[in-house]
């Protein structure tokens, strides 16, 4: 293993990014495959199509949509410059770039979980005296849990390795923006780099298979929604 | 209980239109599958919206288009246990007992769950994961759940449907004794006649989305006699058997019944259809049926072709089944003294 000091903010960065993309993207995800699974409303089919664009097009477009976005000449960007914050070429850019390339990933693992649960289940715990959000806590949201954990492995695992997007909004800047796939990338287009990018591709395999790992060993202890 | 329906309510190629009022603590829906008995109960605990309607639980308005009122299923109080038991897999026993108990306003908690599980006898289920019961015991757990919330009316959609048959009539007593111990009133849907007259006192017949008349489960039974392929069905508890020679000896009344299958120390639920009943009209020399009891014709039915025989014996009541040609040549009128020969295997024990 050869890292050095700027390998490991890389690693650290990466770490840091897809942690807060999975973390923030959460509820929404939640709440989206809910109203995708649970409700009828108009446009239905258009969200869905919006939500799983991102699966579809190239990540490049999207950090290019974003940049148009949050840049100095687009509504995200206006409201970011009025409330004094830099967003382009920051961390939280990428954050923004992972979150959006992995929320269908989310979505669709927190569905299919979702889709499982019987209606009969919400239907009862309704006559049992429970108003919707109170259903909605306390039997979707458990029931969800093994689509939460697996589709937050999947984002987390696809934020980790989020490339095009990001070095579009987020730039490629060593300590600031630079995450292993843009660190691998310097690396490759340099003569000597081999050794060093070898030993970042051996940290990514190894955070990949520790991901998994997780993924499996969680996901059997929620099965039977965590009761023995 | 009295509840008031004028509903009308379109779901696809099906249409429900039932304008009806009916009263009674053991309110029975009956009808085939896909008549719209399980439509009539989401409509009414609030699961699903009526076109346009009303719909009344005693003095309150559980839904009115013209006044715009259409309470939310918590708001309805009542509780629906269904053909599975639908308990929470990710709750224990106990959490899914209280779960409705928890959400029912301290003022409005008038059943207790110690009386439930003691009752429903739960008190060893309690500490267990849903996933390790048996399906009688989850649908009691369903059950005790349902009336902890202590609701208005408890509906039950089918609930024995999903059981094997022994399981089914161990069920019942415990639905029976929940709903007198605690008062509850209930709806009991099910297209089953037996189940009808084990658990209702009125029944509400519904036939592809219209109402198709109210009536009692006997009357109902009776009617379909000559459909129902095992005719009409007496139901009879009996207890205090003595065996002998391997057979029971039941006391009926002032008589005796004597029965293959039966159990000594409990009592226990016999069916015996109307058609395994043999009337004479003497005394026959020597028959190898078990049991002749000396009766007298209460009354008579008419049935799709078929004589409904209501049979009076020592203060007891059997309905036989028999062809019309049969009737006059026996030349049956009521008050006839007759002798009705059984089976001793013809009893079947239900449970």
């Amino acid at each position: 293993m050869n890292l050095s000091p700027q390998d490991s903010t890389a690693i650290l960065l990466s770490m840091k990014i897809a942690v807060t993309a999975t973390m923030i993207s959460l509820p929404f995800g939640f709440a989206t495959a809910w109203l995708m699974v649970f409700r009828r409303f108009h446009g239905k089919v258009l969200l869905e199509v919006l939500i799983n664009l991102p699966l579809t097009l190239p990540p490049v477009v999207i950090g290019y949509f974003l940049l148009l976005f949050f840049g100095r000449n687009g509504w995200g960007g206006a409201m970011l410059k009025a409330a004094g914050s830099d967003f382009i070429f920051t961390w939280k850019a990428a954050v923004v770039a992972s979150a959006t390339v992995g929320f269908p990933l989310l979505v669709r693992s927190i569905r299919l979980g979702m889709e499982s649960i019987d209606r009969q289940l919400l239907q009862a715990s309704r006559s049992l005296g429970a108003s919707w959000h109170d259903t909605l806590f306390t039997v979707v949201l458990p029931l969800s849990l093994r689509g939460m954990v697996a589709g937050s492995s999947l984002m987390f695992a696809r934020s980790l390795g989020e490339f095009g997007a990001t070095i579009i909004v987020a730039g490629n800047i060593p300590g600031v923006t630079q995450t292993i796939p843009l660190a691998i990338y310097d690396y490759a287009s340099s003569p000597t780099g081999t050794s060093m990018a070898l030993s970042l591709c051996g940290v990514s395999v190894a955070l990949s298979v520790v991901i998994l790992l997780l993924h499996e060993v969680i996901g059997k202890k929620l099965e039977h929604g965590g009761q023995p | 209980m009295k509840l008031r329906i004028d509903i009308e309510k379109k779901l696809g190629d099906f249409s429900l239109k039932l304008n009806t009022e009916i009263s009674g603590d053991r309110v029975g829906i009956f009808g085939a599958s896909g008549s719209g008995k399980s439509t009539l109960v989401h409509l009414v605990s609030g699961l699903i919206k009526p076109d346009a309607g009303e719909i009344y639980l005693d003095d309150a308005c559980l839904f009115s288009s013209r006044k715009k009122i259409d309470l939310s299923p918590e708001k309805r109080r009542i509780a629906i246990v269904f053909q599975q038991a639908m308990l929470f897999p990710h709750l224990g026993v106990k959490s899914n007992l209280l779960y409705g108990y928890k959400r029912c306003r301290p003022a409005e908690r008038r059943i207790k769950p110690e009386a439930i599980i003691e009752v429903l006898d739960l008190g060893h289920l309690a500490g267990r994961g849903v996933n390790k019961l048996s399906g009688g015991e989850k649908q009691r757990v369903a059950l005790g759940r349902a009336v902890l919330a202590n609701p208005r009316l408890l509906v039950m959609d089918e609930p024995l449907s999903a059981l094997d048959d022994s399981l089914r009539y161990q069920i019942i007593p415990y639905l029976r004794s929940v709903s007198e111990e605690f008062g509850v009133p209930f709806l009991f849907i099910s297209h089953s006649i037996t189940e009808m007259q084990l658990m209702t006192e009125r029944v509400l017949v519904v036939k592809n989305g219209r109402l198709a008349g109210i009536s009692t489960p006997d009357e109902l039974a009776r009617t379909g006699m000559a459909t129902n392929p095992r005719g009409y069905l007496n139901l009879l508890r009996l207890h205090g058997a003595r065996q002998k020679d391997g057979l029971f000896y039941y006391p009926w009344g002032s008589s005796e019944l004597i029965i293959s299958d039966g159990k000594t120390g409990e009592e226990s639920l016999f069916e015996l259809s109307s058609r395994d009943i043999i009337l004479f009209k003497q005394h026959p020399e020597a028959i190898s049926a078990r049991n002749l009891l000396e009766c007298q014709v209460a009354e008579l039915f008419d049935s799709d072709g078929r004589k409904g025989v209501v049979l009076d014996t020592g203060g007891k009541t059997l309905i036989a089944e028999i062809v019309r040609s049969a009737a006059e040549e026996l030349e049956i009128a009521t008050c006839a003294p007759l002798f009705a020969a059984i089976k001793a295997s013809a009893f079947r024990r239900l449970g």
